[in-house]
C-alpha cells in the first residue's frame, strides 16, 4: 500500500527534483530563476506540438524515446522503500535495476546515431565511452551492498542497510564512502556537473543534450520526463544508503524518503553552483575516483568486520 | 630605409605624392626587412584604384606600425591584375592578399590557399579572381576546404546558424575521434559592402556606417573616423583636454563592457554559474554609463570631429564616478569568484594555446596578442591626438603563456587599468570643474578635407588595432576608406589554437578570442 502511494508520488514529482535543482542554483547565481514546476509546463507544452522526424532517421528514431521512457519506469518500479519491497522485485533485481538504465541509455544511443549528425554521433560516442567506465564502479557498489547485507540479493535487502547494520562509530566510514562514490555516479550518470552541463547551448560540448538535439515535440518531452524520472529513482537509491531505517509508521517513512530527496536534489544544485565543468579527458578520471573510493570502502568493511 | 618608407604618425595627414612608390621587388624586400624586427608589424595591406592617366592599375599600399617611433611606416608599389604573392614569406598577410583578391580580382601568383574572405563579386566586372562568371551565383562559405580521409577521421560542420545569440560563420573542423586537427574558419554571411558605401564621403551618413560595422566597437570605429576627419580637415584646432577626456572615458566603457561581458561568457561556458550572472548584470551597468553620456547604451553618434554632440558637465561626471566605483566593488568580487576557483582555473590554463612565435607569424593583435606575449597596445604605441595624454605612464599588460586563462587574465587585468584611468580622469575633471560644451552644429558641419593626401587613425578598440585609412583624391573626396578590423588579424589565431585541441573545447577558446564577425565581413 505505501509502496504504492510512494510509486505514485515519483511518477508525478520526478519533474520536481529538476525544479528545485535549478532554483538552487538560481539562487546562488543571484537570480531569480525558473518557476519550479517548470519542467512540467516544458513537458506540457511539448506534449501539445507536432512530432518532427528528421528525413534521414528510420523506426529507431520513433520507438527509441519509448524504450527508453519504459526502461526507467519499470527501474523505478523495481525500487524499494525500506520495509515495504516493491512487488516487482525479486532475488538479484538490483542488476536488472542497473541495466534497465543500460537499456534506456543504448536506445537513446541508437537514436542519436540514427539521426546520421556529426553532433550526435559525438554526443553518442562520449555518452556509451562514460557510461562504460561508470559501470564498474556500480559493480563494486554492488559488490560492496552484498558483501554488508545480511539476507539476500534482492534490492529491499541489498539496500536495508543502515546504520543498524553497519553498528556506529568508525563501523560507518565504508557506508558513508559507499555513499560518496554512488553520489558521484549519480552525478556523471544524470549528465550533471562536472560531467556534463544540461544548461548549456554549445552543440560542441554536450553529451546527452548532443544526442537530443534532433528530438521535437512529443518525443522530447518524454525525454525530459524518463530523465527526471531516473534522476528521481538514483536519488532514491542514494537516500536508501544513508537513510536509518525507519518503521515508525508507513506515512512518516514515506515523507522522510521523499524529503531525503529533495535534500539531495539541493545539493546538486549547490555542487552544480560551486563547480565547474570538467574537461572530458578528466571525466574518467573522476569517475575511476568514485572506483577507489568503492574500493576503499570495500577494504576497510573488510578490516573492520574481522 | 628613409627612401623605402614615409613616416606618418597616427591620425596626420601626409600626401599621397610623398608616399614612395617602389618597383615590386624593391617593396617586398622593403617589407621583409622591416617586419623583421621586433618593434615592427603590418598593420594593414590594401590596394585602392587608379585613375585612367596612372601608370598601373592599382597601388598596393602597405602600412607598418613601427612603436619605437610611435609612427606607421607607410609604401607603395604599382600592380596590375596579377603579381607574385607575398603570403609565402610573410605569413600575416594570408588574409590581407585574399581579400585584395577578392575585392579587385588581383591574383597574388602563389598564394598557399588562396579563396575567398567574403563570397562577393569584384569592382571589377570581368575580372575574377577564381574565373567565376557574372553569371555564377556566388554563395558564403561555398568553397574548397582541407579535408582529411582515413576510416577514424570525422569532419564537424558547425553554423552559420548557431544554437546562441551570436553572429553567423560556418567552422568546419577536421577531427580524429574527439581531436582537432584542422579548423577552418569561413565568414561573409553579413557582406554590406561598407567599404564601397564609403566612397565618395564624407557623407552625414559616413559616421554612422562606421559605427554600426561593428556595433561592439561602435566608439572605437567613431574615433577611427573622427581622428582621421580631424587629421585630413583644413581646421587646425588642438583638441581640449575636456574633450579627450569624454573621448578617453567612452573608449575605456566600451572596453570594460566587452571584457565584462566576455569574462562572464567564458564561465558560463565552463558551467561556472554565479560569475556568468553577474557579470551580465554589470556589463548592463557599464553600458547604462555609457548611456548616461551619450543618450545610448552604445556611444552611437556620440563623438564628432572636433568635439561631442552632448558634451559632458561636472554633475555626470559626480554621478559616473561614484556609480563606477559601486560596480567596481560588485565586479571585483564576481571576478575573484572565477579566478579562486580551481575547477574552473583547470579548463582554462593550457587550453588553446598559441605560442609567442605562432602569434608573431600570425599578426596577432590587440588583447589576444598581448594574451601571448606581444606587448603592442596602440593606446600606447601610437597615441591618437583625440585622446590627449590621457595614456601617460600606461605600459601595454601582457602575459606569455598564450591559453585561454592568459587571455582571460589580460582582461581582469585591463579591466583593473582601464578602471584606474577613468577614476583618475573623471577626478581631474570634477577638479577643474568646467563642463564640456556640447556641439550643435553637427548636422551640417562637415569639414573640407585636404585632397590627394591620405590619413591613417589607429584605435585600441577592446579586440585591439582598429585601422582606419583614409584616402582623399583630387576634390577632397574618399577615393578609398580602408578599414582593418582586430578581428581580420585574429580569426587564423583561433584556427591555430583548436589545433590538436579537444573539440569540447572549441566554445571557450572561441569565447577567449570573441572575434567581430560583422567587422571582418565589412
Amino acid at each position: 500500500m505505501y509502496w504504492f502511494i510512494y510509486f505514485l508520488i515519483s511518477l508525478v514529482a520526478a519533474p520536481l527534483l529538476v525544479g528545485i535543482i535549478n532554483k538552487v542554483k538560481a539562487f546562488f547565481a543571484g537570480r531569480k530563476g525558473p518557476r519550479l514546476l517548470q519542467l512540467y509546463f516544458d513537458i506540457f507544452k511539448l506534449l501539445k506540438k507536432d512530432r518532427i522526424l528528421s528525413n534521414t532517421s528510420t523506426i529507431i528514431m520513433e520507438i527509441c524515446p519509448i524504450v527508453n521512457l519504459t526502461a526507467v519506469v519499470v527501474a523505478s518500479a523495481l525500487m524499494p522503500i525500506a520495509g515495504y519491497p516493491s512487488p516487482l522485485g525479486f532475488e538479484g533485481d538490483i542488476i536488472l535495476f542497473f541495466y534497465l538504465f543500460g537499456l534506456g541509455r543504448i536506445a537513446t544511443i541508437f537514436a542519436a546515431l540514427d539521426t546520421g549528425s556529426a553532433f550526435e554521433g559525438m554526443g553518442a560516442s562520449r555518452e556509451a565511452q562514460f557510461s562504460a567506465i561508470v559501470e564498474l564502479v556500480i559493480f563494486t557498489i554492488i559488490t560492496f551492498l552484498a558483501l554488508i547485507s545480511t539476507g539476500g540479493f534482492s534490492l529491499d535487502l541489498l539496500l536495508d542497510v543502515s546504520i543498524t547494520n553497519t553498528g556506529v562509530g568508525l563501523a560507518i566510514t565504508p557506508l558513508l564512502l559507499i555513499t560518496l562514490a554512488f553520489l558521484i555516479v549519480l552525478l556523471c550518470e544524470n549528465c550533471r556537473v562536472p560531467f556534463d552541463d544540461p544548461e548549456t547551448h554549445l552543440e560542441l560540448t554536450m553529451i546527452h543534450e548532443a544526442m537530443i538535439l534532433d528530438n521535437a515535440g512529443p518525443d522530447l518531452a518524454i525525454i525530459h520526463y524518463a530523465a527526471a524520472l531516473k534522476l528521481w529513482t538514483m536519488s532514491g537509491f542514494l537516500v536508501m544508503l544513508i537513510l536509518p531505517k525507519l518503521i515508525i509508521n508507513g506515512f512518516v517513512t514515506v515523507c522522510c524518503y521523499i524529503i531525503g530527496i529533495i535534500v539531495i536534489g539541493a545539493f546538486i544544485g549547490v555542487v552544480e553552483s560551486i563547480l565547474a565543468r570538467a574537461r572530458f579527458v578528466k571525466i574518467p578520471q573522476l569517475i575511476l575516483s568514485a572506483f577507489t573510493i568503492a574500493l576503499i570502502a570495500i577494504l576497510l568493511h573488510s578490516i573492520f568486520r574481522y | 630605409m628613409n627612401n623605402l618608407f614615409i613616416e606618418a604618425k597616427n591620425a596626420t595627414a601626409i600626401k599621397l605624392a610623398e608616399i614612395p612608390l617602389l618597383s615590386y621587388n624593391t617593396f617586398k624586400g622593403a617589407l621583409l626587412e622591416a617586419t623583421k624586427e621586433d618593434a615592427r608589424h603590418i598593420i594593414s595591406l590594401f590596394v585602392k584604384q587608379n585613375p585612367i592617366s596612372a601608370p598601373t592599375q592599382f597601388t598596393l599600399y602597405a602600412i607598418i606600425g613601427d612603436k619605437e617611433k610611435h609612427a606607421f611606416l607607410v609604401t607603395s608599389t604599382g600592380v596590375g591584375y596579377e603579381y607574385p604573392s607575398l603570403s609565402n614569406d610573410l605569413s600575416q598577410l594570408s588574409w590581407f592578399e585574399r581579400e585584395i583578391a577578392e575585392q579587385y580580382g588581383i591574383v597574388p601568383q602563389g598564394h598557399p590557399w588562396l579563396k575567398p574572405i567574403r563570397f562577393h563579386r569584384s569592382c571589377h566586372i570581368g575580372h575574377d579572381a577564381w574565373d567565376r562568371k557574372e553569371t555564377d551565383s556566388i554563395d558564403p562559405c561555398v568553397t574548397d576546404y582541407f579535408t582529411m580521409d582515413g576510416e577514424e577521421t570525422h569532419e564537424v560542420a558547425v553554423g552559420p546558424v548557431h544554437a546562441g545569440v551570436i553572429e553567423p560563420g560556418h567552422f568546419r573542423f577536421q577531427c580524429m575521434g574527439e581531436d582537432v586537427y584542422h579548423l577552418e574558419i569561413s565568414l561573409g554571411y553579413q557582406h554590406r559592402a561598407v567599404e564601397k558605401l564609403l566612397m565618395n564621403g564624407p557623407t552625414l551618413a559616413s559616421q554612422h556606417i562606421l559605427e554600426t560595422t561593428a556595433g561592439d566597437s561602435s566608439i572605437a570605429h567613431a574615433l577611427s573616423y573622427t581622428s582621421a576627419i580631424e587629421a585630413l580637415s583644413s581646421q587646425q584646432s588642438k583638441p581640449s583636454k575636456a574633450s579627450a577626456t569624454l573621448n578617453t572615458i567612452l573608449l575605456e566603457l566600451e572596453r570594460i563592457a566587452n571584457h565584462v561581458g566576455d569574462l562572464g561568457a567564458l564561465a558560463g561556458d565552463v558551467a561556472y554559474l554565479p560569475t556568468m550572472s553577474y557579470c551580465g548584470r554589470i556589463r548592463g551597468e557599464y553600458l547604462n554609463m555609457t548611456a548616461e553620456l551619450a543618450g545610448n547604451r552604445f556611444g552611437r553618434s556620440i563623438l564628432l570631429p572636433f568635439g561631442s554632440r552632448l558634451g559632458m558637465n561636472v554633475a555626470q561626471a559626480e554621478k559616473i564616478l561614484t556609480w563606477a566605483k559601486t560596480v567596481k566593488a560588485d565586479l571585483d568580487n564576481a571576478l575573484k569568484l572565477l579566478f579562486d576557483e580551481p575547477s574552473a582555473l583547470d579548463r582554462l590554463e593550457n587550453t588553446g594555446i598559441v605560442p609567442t612565435e605562432a602569434a608573431k607569424e600570425i599578426g596577432l593583435t590587440g588583447s589576444a596578442g598581448r594574451a601571448s606575449g606581444i606587448a603592442n597596445d596602440a593606446r600606447v604605441d601610437y597615441p591618437l591626438p583625440a585622446l590627449g595624454n590621457s595614456y601617460d605612464g600606461y605600459t601595454a599588460i601582457t602575459n606569455p603563456s598564450g591559453d585561454v586563462f592568459s587571455r582571460a587574465l589580460i582582461r581582469y587585468k585591463e579591466l583593473e587599468a582601464s578602471h584606474n584611468i577613468i577614476f583618475k580622469l573623471l577626478e581631474e575633471f570634477i577638479a577643474e570643474g568646467k563642463s564640456l560644451d556640447a556641439q550643435t552644429d553637427y548636422l551640417t558641419a562637415l569639414p573640407e578635407l585636404a585632397a590627394d593626401s591620405m590619413a591613417i587613425s589607429v584605435t585600441e578598440a577592446w579586440r585591439g588595432e582598429l585601422v582606419h585609412v583614409a584616402i582623399t583624391n583630387g576634390n577632397g573626396r574618399f577615393a578609398r576608406y580602408k578599414i582593418t578590423d582586430p578581428s581580420f588579424r585574429n580569426w587564423f589565431g583561433l584556427a591555430y589554437a583548436l589545433r590538436n585541441e579537444q573539440i569540447s573545447n572549441f566554445p571557450i577558446c572561441n569565447k577567449s578570442f570573441n572575434l567581430s564577425y560583422c567587422g571582418t565581413d565589412l
